[in-house]
C-alpha cells in the first residue's frame, strides 16, 4: 500500500448530512445511497488494493439531473468522483471519504441509431458491448473492445479513453469518438463535438477523451460505428526464441498487412494458460495470435503473405484455422490468460508502452528485474501496437509482497519510458501511476495540464488527486481550496 | 513604421523558445504559407517567424510504422520519403495551394496546425488520429512535451489532439510524432454519372453499410465517385462486390493511374481553383447535405461534396450571415473579400473554455493572433 490519498476535507465529512439532504432534495429519492451499508459496494475498483468508501453515492437517469448534482457540489464544495463501472485497474474511480460518486449505470439509453450517417447516440451508462449488441442487427458494429466490455461502460471508455484487441486496425475510443454531452464542474451542460466530422474549430472532444474524469462528467456520447466485416480468422504461430517472436511482428507491419490484432504470450504466460484452459498451444517460449478480416479469399491472401513472413523466421509451428471452431480454440488461451494467472495468485496488470522494435530488448530486461525482485511476472499484450500487459504476480496474505510488486512494477513503468515509450497506453494514470508521471513529464509538461484542470474545474473537485503527482498538484489543489 | 516587419527564422527549438520568451508584440507563425489567406498587407503589420529552419526528419522507422520530424520539413519531402518504403500518411493531406492561391512549400507542421485531412478520412481518421506526439513552445515560451512515439497512449491530458487543428494560434510545434501506414498498393474508382447530390449521398451511404472498405466517396458536376483500395486480390473482390450491388446505376471502373489523377483533384478542390468567389468548407450530417447544398445554390455559386456528403465545398456569393444560417458548422477557407469570422463563432461555456484555453498557452495573446478570430 505505497499510494497515499491526501486527507479528506473533515469540514466537508462533518457537513455530510446536509450534503445528502440536499442531494435529496434535486433527485428522486432512490438516487442517493448514504447508507454506509451500501455506499461499501462502491468503495473500490478493479485496483481492489485500495478501498475508501465515500460520503454518498448519487444514481442519476437524466443530463438535468447530473448538472443539478454538479451544480450543487460545485456550490457546497464537494469533491465529485465520477464512476462508470468500476473496472479501473489504475484507481480511477477510487471514492475519497468526503466525496460524492456519481455513478453513471442508470444512464443507459440508446437513443438513436443512424447507420446512413454512421454513428449510434447513447447515454453514457450503456456498456461497451451492449453498443455493439445494439448495432448487431444492422450490420454495424463499434470497434474498441476493452477485455472488461461485458462490465465497462462507455463513460468509463471514454474518459480512460480505452483501447481493446481490434484497436491496431480500427484505433481507441478517440479516433471512434465523435460527440460528447459533458456536464462542467459548474453544472453547465455543454455539446463537444457532434455527428458531423468535426471538428472545425479547437478540438474540445480530443482534449476532453482520456481526462480521467478531471475535466466534466459526460452523459452523452455519439460513437462512429463502422459495417461488420464479413468474416475474420486467426493463426497462430509459435516461436522458440521471444527476440524472433518481436522481429516477425515487426516484419509483419512493414509487410503492407494490417492485421486486426497481433496478439503475444510469452513461456510464463503460456505455462499457466495450458495448466488452466488446456488451450492446446506449442510448448515454446512465444506465441503470436495475428487476427485478418474480409472475405474467405481475402484472409486466404493475407494468411498467405503472413505465412511467407513467419516461415523465414523458423517458427516451431504455424496453426491455421479452418472453421469457427478452430478458430475459437487459438483464441482460447488467449481468452483465458488473466484467468489463468489467477489461478496462480494475485498480480498487478500493468500497461506501458513500447515501440515495437523495443520489444525484444524490454521483454529481456523485464526477465532480469524479475529475478532481481524474486516475483514472477508474465507477458500477455498487444504486440502490433507495443502496448504491453506485464503480470506481476504476488501474494497478498505475505505482508510486505504487495510493496515489492509494486516497486517491481514502477521500475517496469520506467523500463517502458526510458526506451521511448509510455507509462499507460490504455488503462489510464488513475492512482496507480499518478507518481510516476515525473518520470515521462518534465515539470512544465505536466503544469500545463494542471493549469488545464484550474480552467475546468476551477476548485478542484473533480477526481483530484489523480493523474498527477501529488507534490506537483499540491499548490493547484491547495490554491483551489482557498 | 517600416515596410515589411522583421522576419524571425530560429534554427533550433531553444532559439525559439528565447524569442518567445522575451516577446512583447505578438508574431505571425508561417509554415509553407500555403493553408491560410492572411489578410492584405499583414506583412506590413506584424513580424513573422517561419519554421523553415527548424526542419528535417528526426527519425522514420517504418516497422514501428512511425516518424518524428520537425515542423519545417517541406510535406513533399517527407511523402516520398515514405512512399520508398511503401508508406502514406493515410489521412491524404490535401495541396491548398491551387484554392488559396500560395506559392510556397507545404510543411508537416502547416499540415498539422491545420489538421489536414483529404477524401480518405471518411475511413482512415484525419490528420489528429494520426498525430501520436508533439512538442512544442507556447505563448510563454515553455518547452513542452505531450504524447509521444508509440501508438497507444493515454498517458495525462492529450494536447496533440488540442494543437491538431489550433492554426499556430496556442503554440508553435517544434517535434511532430505521426503514424505511418502502408501505402495501399491498388486502388480502383467506380464512377457514376448523371447523379444528383441527393441520390449520391444515398449511394454514399448504401456503399459506405458495407464492408469493402470504401476509402473515397466524392461527388462534383453530376457525378458520384466511389473509391476502393487494397492489396491486389483484395481490390479485384471488392470492386466486383460494389459493382454487383450497384449494378443498377450502371458504374464505369476507372483504374489506378487515372484513379490517382482523379482523388489528388478532389482531395486539391481543383474544382474550386479557378474561381475568385468566396470558398466555405461545411461540415453537416451526410444526409442533410443535399438540402444545404440546394439551399446554398438559390444564393448563387456551386457545392461538391466529399467524405460521403460530410464534407461541402461551396463556392459563391453567400454572406457569412446567409451560410451559417443554413450551415452552422461552416468555415471560411477562402475571403475574397469577405470580413468577419472564418470560424464558426462559438457561443456559451465552450466559447469561455476556449478562450481559457487561449489564455493558458498564450496569455499575452502573441502566438498568430485573429487567425482563428481570437
Ligand atoms: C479484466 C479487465 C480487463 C480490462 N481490459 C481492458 C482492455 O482491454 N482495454 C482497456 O483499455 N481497458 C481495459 N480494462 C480497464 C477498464 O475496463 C477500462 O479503463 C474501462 O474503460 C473502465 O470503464 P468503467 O465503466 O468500468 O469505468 P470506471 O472504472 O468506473 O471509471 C474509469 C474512469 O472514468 C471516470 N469516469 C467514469 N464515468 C465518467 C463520466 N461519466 N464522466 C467522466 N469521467 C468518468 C472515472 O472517474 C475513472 O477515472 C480492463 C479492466 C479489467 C478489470
Amino acid at each position: 500500500m505505497s499510494i497515499a490519498m491526501p486527507a479528506p476535507n473533515q469540514d466537508v465529512i462533518a457537513r455530510g448530512p446536509q450534503i445528502v439532504a440536499a442531494l435529496q432534495a434535486v433527485l428522486p429519492a432512490d438516487a442517493v445511497i448514504h447508507d454506509p451499508q451500501e455506499t461499501r459496494a462502491y468503495e473500490c475498483d478493479a485496483l481492489t488494493a485500495y478501498r475508501c468508501p465515500p460520503l454518498a453515492v448519487v444514481l442519476p437517469r437524466t443530463t438535468a439531473q447530473v448538472a443539478a448534482i454538479m451544480r450543487l457540489c460545485n456550490d457546497m464544495g464537494v469533491p465529485v468522483v465520477p464512476r462508470g463501472a468500476g473496472t479501473s485497474l489504475a484507481g480511477g474511480a477510487l471514492p475519497t471519504a468526503d466525496c460524492v460518486i456519481l455513478g453513471t449505470m442508470r444512464l443507459r439509453d440508446v437513443l438513436e441509431i443512424d447507420t446512413d450517417n454512421r454513428f449510434i447516440r447513447v447515454q453514457s451508462g450503456i456498456t461497451n458491448l451492449a453498443v455493439s449488441a445494439e448495432l448487431e442487427s444492422h450490420g454495424f458494429f463499434y470497434a474498441p473492445d476493452p477485455s472488461s466490455q461485458l462490465a465497462c461502460t462507455i463513460a468509463g471508455n471514454i474518459a480512460m479513453n480505452s483501447g481493446g484487441a481490434h484497436c491496431l486496425k480500427y484505433g481507441v475510443t478517440t479516433n471512434n469518438l465523435m460527440g460528447a454531452t459533458v456536464v462542467l464542474s459548474t453544472g453547465e451542460i455543454v455539446e463537444m463535438g457532434g455527428p458531423e466530422a468535426g471538428p472545425d474549430g479547437l478540438d474540445m472532444l480530443g482534449l476532453f477523451c482520456g481526462s480521467e474524469g478531471q475535466l466534466g462528467v459526460v452523459t452523452e456520447a455519439i460513437l462512429r460505428i463502422l459495417p461488420r466485416p464479413e468474416g475474420a480468422r486467426p493463426v497462430l504461430i509459435g516461436f522458440g526464441d521471444a527476440e524472433v517472436a518481436g522481429e516477425c511482428v515487426a516484419n509483419i507491419i512493414r509487410s503492407g498487412v494490417i492485421p486486426v490484432a497481433i496478439e503475444y504470450m510469452d513461456e510464463p504466460c503460456l505455462r499457466a494458460v495450458e495448466s488452466f484452459a488446456k488451450a492446446g498451444y506449442p510448448t515454446c517460449n512465444a506465441v503470436l495470435i495475428v487476427e485478418v478480416e474480409g472475405s474467405a479469399d481475402e484472409i486466404a491472401d493475407q494468411i498467405a503473405r503472413i505465412r511467407e513472413i513467419a516461415d523465414a523466421l523458423n517458427p516451431v509451428e504455424f496453426r491455421e484455422s479452418r472453421n469457427a471452431d478452430e478458430a475459437a480454440k487459438i483464441w482460447k488461451g488467449r481468452k483465458s490468460a488473466f484467468g489463468a494467472m489467477g489461478k496462480l495468485g494475485d498480480y498487478i496488470c500493468l500497461d506501458g508502452t513500447v515501440p515495437v522494435g523495443q520489444l525484444p530488448y524490454t521483454l529481456r530486461r523485464i526477465g532480469e528485474l524479475s529475478r532481481e525482485h524474486g516475483l514472477e511476472v508474465a507477458n500477455v499484450f498487444h504486440a502490433g501496437d507495443g502496448n504491453m500487459h506485464p503480470l506481476i504476480l504476488f501474494n497478498a496474505n505475505q505482508p510486505g509482497d504487495l510493496a515489492r510488486a509494486e516497486a517491481f512494477g514502477n521500475d517496469i513503468l520506467r523500463l517502458c519510458v526510458e526506451v521511448g515509450g509510455c507509462l499507460t497506453g490504455e488503462h489510464g494514470v488513475g492512482i496507480e501511476k499518478r507518481d510516476l508521471m515525473s518520470t515521462q513529464y518534465a515539470p512544465d509538461d505536466l503544469a500545463i495540464q494542471m493549469e488545464i484542470k484550474d480552467l475546468f474545474d476551477p476548485q478542484w473537485l473533480l477526481n483530484a488527486a489523480k493523474v498527477f503527482p501529488l507534490q506537483a498538484s499540491a499548490a493547484h489543489r491547495g490554491r483551489a481550496a482557498e | 513604421m517600416s515596410a515589411v516587419q522583421d522576419l524571425l527564422a530560429p534554427t533550433t527549438e531553444a532559439e525559439l523558445a528565447a524569442i518567445i520568451a522575451d516577446r512583447r508584440r505578438p508574431l505571425r507563425i508561417i509554415g509553407g504559407g500555403t493553408r491560410v489567406q492572411l489578410p492584405p498587407g499583414d506583412d506590413m503589420m506584424i513580424d513573422r517567424l517561419t519554421t523553415t529552419r527548424l526542419s528535417g526528419v528526426v527519425t522514420y522507422s517504418p516497422g514501428e510504422m512511425t516518424l518524428i520530424a520537425r515542423p519545417g520539413t517541406p510535406l513533399p519531402e517527407i511523402e516520398a520519403m515514405l512512399a520508398a518504403e511503401g508508406q502514406a500518411l493515410a489521412f491524404e493531406p490535401p495541396d491548398l495551394r491551387g484554392v488559396l492561391g500560395g506559392h510556397g512549400a507545404p510543411t508537416l507542421g502547416g499540415m498539422v496546425a491545420a489538421n489536414a485531412s483529404g477524401p480518405r478520412r471518411l475511413m482512415a481518421g484525419a490528420c489528429r488520429d494520426h498525430l501520436l506526439g508533439v512538442r512544442f513552445v507556447d505563448g510563454r515560451g515553455r518547452v513542452i512535451k505531450n504524447g509521444g512515439r508509440v501508438m497507444k497512449n493515454v498517458t495525462g491530458l492529450d494536447l496533440s489532439k488540442l494543437l491538431a487543428g489550433s492554426y499556430g494560434t496556442l503554440a508553435v510545434l517544434t517535434e511532430i510524432v505521426l503514424k505511418t501506414l502502408p501505402h495501399l498498393p491498388a486502388r480502383a474508382t467506380l464512377v457514376f454519372a448523371d447523379m444528383n447530390r441527393a441520390q449520391a449521398v444515398r449511394l454514399f451511404s448504401t456503399a459506405l453499410a458495407t464492408p469493402f472498405d470504401v476509402t473515397g466517396a466524392a461527388w462534383r458536376d453530376g457525378t458520384a465517385y466511389l473509391r476502393i483500395e487494397g492489396l491486389e486480390k483484395q481490390l479485384i473482390y471488392r470492386r466486383d462486390r460494389l459493382l454487383a450491388l450497384l449494378a443498377a446505376h450502371a458504374p464505369q471502373v476507372l483504374d489506378d493511374a487515372a484513379t490517382t489523377a482523379l482523388w489528388r483533384g478532389l482531395r486539391d478542390v481543383t474544382n474550386f481553383a479557378g474561381s475568385d468567389a468566396p470558398l466555405w468548407r461545411i461540415l453537416a450530417k451526410p444526409t442533410d447535405a443535399p438540402a444545404i447544398c440546394t439551399a446554398l445554390h438559390a444564393l448563387g455559386g456551386a457545392t461538391s461534396l466529399d467524405w460521403g456528403g460530410g464534407l461541402i465545398w461551396y463556392a459563391g456569393p453567400g454572406s457569412a450571415a446567409q451560410v451559417r444560417a443554413l450551415a452552422p458548422h461552416a468555415t471560411l477557407i477562402r475571403r475574397a473579400g469577405l470580413t468577419g469570422p472564418a470560424f464558426p463563432p462559438q457561443t456559451g461555456p465552450l466559447a469561455r473554455l476556449q478562450s481559457g484555453l487561449r489564455q493558458t498557452f498564450d496569455p499575452a495573446g502573441l502566438l498568430n493572433p485573429g487567425l482563428m478570430d481570437a
